[in-house]
């Protein structure tokens, strides 16, 4: 079993080099001549009015809008950062990295919080909670599980229910989902008692939010653990199957970045889009801004958002990754 | 009396230009020492926290089957936060190969020892600052190095650095408009002492030559000591001066008195017409001889006389008539009057040897002008400021020359065959001078001419 991961994760770049991209869309301004290159890890969906609004005032671009996972993008962008002029991602630390190892261009004149910019470089335009989404067919009559703790006592006290029908990111994949999971792991051992019981009922993987929340609507599942809340708010369909649970005992909350690639071809135009993002995050309603915009207050009241800072690189250190990796999937795949 | 003395260079200026470009100096050297030792310091700070990152990585290292694991802490990386969202590059090596982190960023060939090493490198275009030290670990089978390198971009010291360099800047600015304050009030406390002693040389009058009496500064006391002297030996030499003119004047008047009575006695003796007149024009000379001779040794008397007034408070009428009174025989001889008009009585705080001697060669030139049968008319009059006009029925100065009689050895046109020097009028305007007045002469309209000293 060990092998074939190792085999996957050796093999996982030669496909990220293929490019097959999640979406790839090109956003055409009135009189678009030149065009600017996203690389981004948010769905389609989510930008297409950020972008419109753009376009809206600067109708001679055009933007080409490619959408892949979090890690694969951030091999994709390190293999050949001029290809690119932005890099929108949610997995925080990748992105930090990738400010700290000299790949973004520092960005003056952006007037933003401190701890929601890193470098001048970084800039987070939103505040996003990772979830708990259950489908609520499945705990009809049940207490709805507020904390990490009550979910492992829901799932312990009927493991038939939820046998092969939990979900979660595969952390070996998804960059988010390994962020979310080591903040996790570092706030709290009940992590990995959460972990062990979900592999013991065969937890399914996932790459990526959406897929998880599909597979919620139509019951395959019905626990998905570290699901981006907002993409199951944006779904209006689902708000009467599915009930999202802020985990009370620590929240985990992420902040979405973005970057203008420190050789970018048009690195005004980024900047541009930059600032156009944090004006709209702050200042539109929710049909020119779909995702949650930056909660200034939660971070004066002192909740957990991950932190901007070069801490978030200790996990990303090739062997502190595989300790936990290994141990992450002792937990998980048991028996498989 | 104003000669030109030589100005090399100026005290003040001196004492401010060293004040001045110390407290300079001192400034900037405050500025150097305060900015290198806030620099050692944020460098101090800097480098322990790289330790201790570097320490915790290197505390987590563990070997497992010959292969080193690091649970790398969250705080080794997390204690590396700063305000400027300084890079991070780190790098963990085995036994000289990299296990971890970034590549180049350190030759592991070049570690030895345990403790933290710092050394400042460019890495990725910019300055950093690396943290390094390692550890044996010992495992089942094997002995392995590990080496951990920490190295962090320099934006926060950088920041702090210059906040303190303008903090520093601003002490040293402070620090030395302090300092030129103080010299400006240093050099002129003491400029002020040099001050004080001029004003008081230069407010003494001028027959004042005692000693300096206030105290001085202790570094002025060999000047003010060797001015005590010369002023002492000045004083010295003038009361010789004076000593000798009364001498000389007494031994040149005596022995004339007496020749002038033997050629006298003579002239009654002898009875041959071009004998007595040889005699006579002896006489003649001896007067003019003894007369030029005192007025001499009186102008001589007055000059020193003016610069040691010894004023004395006394009444000019009383004064003018002792005066009349020894000149009367003089007078009559000549058949003229001498009248003493004005007030009763004129006090006046003044020389009288000085006035005395000014006002008999005044009453002396008005009897060897005036006819016989004449007066000549004296008025005092009380001030301030007081007068006393000595008019005569004579020829009158010479209008042309009026302004000019005055001047030493300057005689009239007219006074050809008349007795005298021509010193007369230059000791009665000398006098009046030193008494702050002075001497006009002039013209009556009815003929005779007029002196009039004012003080």
């Amino acid at each position: 079993m060990r092998y074939l991961v190792f085999l996957i994760l050796a093999l996982w770049p030669l496909g990220a080099f293929a490019q097959n991209w999640e979406d790839q869309q090109v956003f055409q301004g009135a009189t678009a001549r030149s065009t600017l290159r996203v690389l981004s890890s948010t769905d389609t969906s989510f930008f297409e009015p950020i972008i419109r609004h753009f376009l809206a005032d600067h109708p001679d671009w055009a933007v080409q809008y490619l959408v892949t996972g979090t890690a694969e993008m951030d091999a994709i962008f390190r293999a050949a950062p001029e290809k690119f002029d932005l890099v929108i991602s949610s997995a925080m630390d990748l992105q930090l990295k990738l400010a700290n190892d000299g790949f973004a261009a520092r960005i003056n004149g952006i007037s933003h919080p401190d701890w929601a910019q890193w470098r001048q470089s970084l800039f987070a335009f939103t505040t996003e909670p990772a979830a708990i989404v259950i489908n609520r067919a499945a705990f009809a009559g049940e207490k709805i599980p507020q904390t990490r703790q009550d979910l492992i006592q829901a799932l312990r006290a009927r493991p038939e229910v939820f046998r092969g029908r939990l979900g979660t990111y595969d952390v070996r994949h998804s960059g988010l989902g390994y962020l979310f999971a080591t903040q996790d792991a570092r706030a709290s051992e009940t992590f990995w008692r959460l972990m062990e019981v979900m592999g013991g009922l065969d937890i399914r993987l996932y790459c990526c939010s959406g897929d998880m929340i599909d597979d919620l609507v139509s019951g395959d599942i019905v626990v998905a653990y570290n699901v981006l809340g907002s993409y199951a708010l944006a779904r209006r369909d689902t708000h009467a199957a599915l009930k999202i649970i802020l985990p009370s005992d620590f929240p985990t909350t992420m902040m979405r970045t973005a970057l203008v690639s420190a050789q970018a071809d048009h690195p005004d135009m980024a900047a541009a889009f930059v600032r156009h993002l944090i004006a709209l995050q702050s200042s539109a309603g929710s049909d020119d801004f779909p995702l949650p915009p930056l909660n200034l207050q939660q971070r004066d009241l002192g909740q957990s958002t991950i932190a901007l800072e070069p801490a978030l690189m200790t996990y990303l250190d090739h062997l502190k990754r595989r300790t936990f990796l290994q141990e992450w999937q002792s937990a998980i795949i048991q028996h498989r | 009396m104003t000669e030109t003395v030589h100005v090399s260079g100026s005290l003040r200026n001196r004492l401010m230009i060293t004040l001045i470009g110390g407290a300079a100096m001192l400034a900037v050297l405050l500025f150097v020492v305060v900015r290198s030792y806030a620099a050692q310091v944020a460098q101090q700070g800097q480098d322990s926290i790289l330790r201790a990152s570097v320490i915790s990585i290197l505390d987590a290292a563990v070997l497992r089957n010959g292969r080193v694991e690091i649970d790398i802490p969250y705080a080794a990386f997390s204690m590396l936060s700063t305000t400027s969202d300084d890079r991070v590059f780190y790098a963990v090596h085995q036994d000289d190969v990299l296990v971890s982190g970034y590549d180049g960023l350190i030759d592991p060939a070049t570690i030895q020892g345990t403790p933290a090493r710092f050394s400042t490198r460019r890495y990725q275009g910019t300055p950093v600052r690396l943290a390094t030290a390692s550890r044996v670990l010992v495992g089942a089978t094997a002995r392995s190095r590990i080496t951990v390198s920490m190295a962090q971009t320099q934006d926060a010291m950088a920041g702090t650095l210059n906040r303190i360099s303008r903090n520093a800047a601003s002490l040293g600015a402070g620090f030395f408009v302090l300092a030129v304050g103080l010299s400006f009030w240093a050099t002129s406390s003491t400029i002020g002492q040099l001050q004080r002693l001029t004003t008081s040389v230069a407010r003494r009058g001028p027959q004042d030559l005692s000693a300096f009496a206030k105290p001085v500064p202790v570094e002025m006391l060999p000047l003010v000591s060797s001015l005590n002297s010369l002023m002492g030996r000045l004083d010295h030499s003038l009361k010789q001066s004076e000593d000798f003119i009364a001498e000389a004047a007494h031994r040149v008047r005596t022995p004339l008195a007496t020749v002038r009575s033997y050629a006298e006695a003579t002239l009654h003796r002898v009875d041959r017409d071009e004998n007595r007149a040889a005699l006579r024009s002896m006489i003649r000379a001896i007067d003019e001889s003894s007369r030029a001779a005192g007025q001499l040794l009186d102008h001589a008397m007055i000059t020193f006389r003016a610069d040691h007034l010894d004023r004395q408070d006394i009444d000019l009428v009383a004064l003018v008539q002792d005066l009349v009174l020894r000149l009367t025989p003089v007078a009559d001889m000549r058949d003229v009057e001498l009248a003493i008009r004005g007030d009763a009585s004129v006090p006046y705080s003044g020389d009288p040897i000085l006035l005395q001697n000014a006002i008999r060669n005044v009453i002396d030139n008005a009897l060897k002008y005036a006819p016989s049968e004449s007066t000549v008319d004296i008025c005092v009059t009380g001030g301030p400021p007081c007068r006393i006009g000595i008019c005569d029925q004579g020829p009158g100065f010479p209008p042309d020359e009026i302004a000019t009689l005055a001047t030493r050895f300057k005689r009239g046109h007219n006074a050809e065959g008349i007795i005298g020097s021509g010193l007369g009028l230059t000791i009665a305007q000398d006098v009046a001078l030193a008494h702050d007045g002075r001497l006009v002469l002039s013209n009556q309209t009815e003929g005779g001419a007029c002196v009039t000293l004012s003080f």
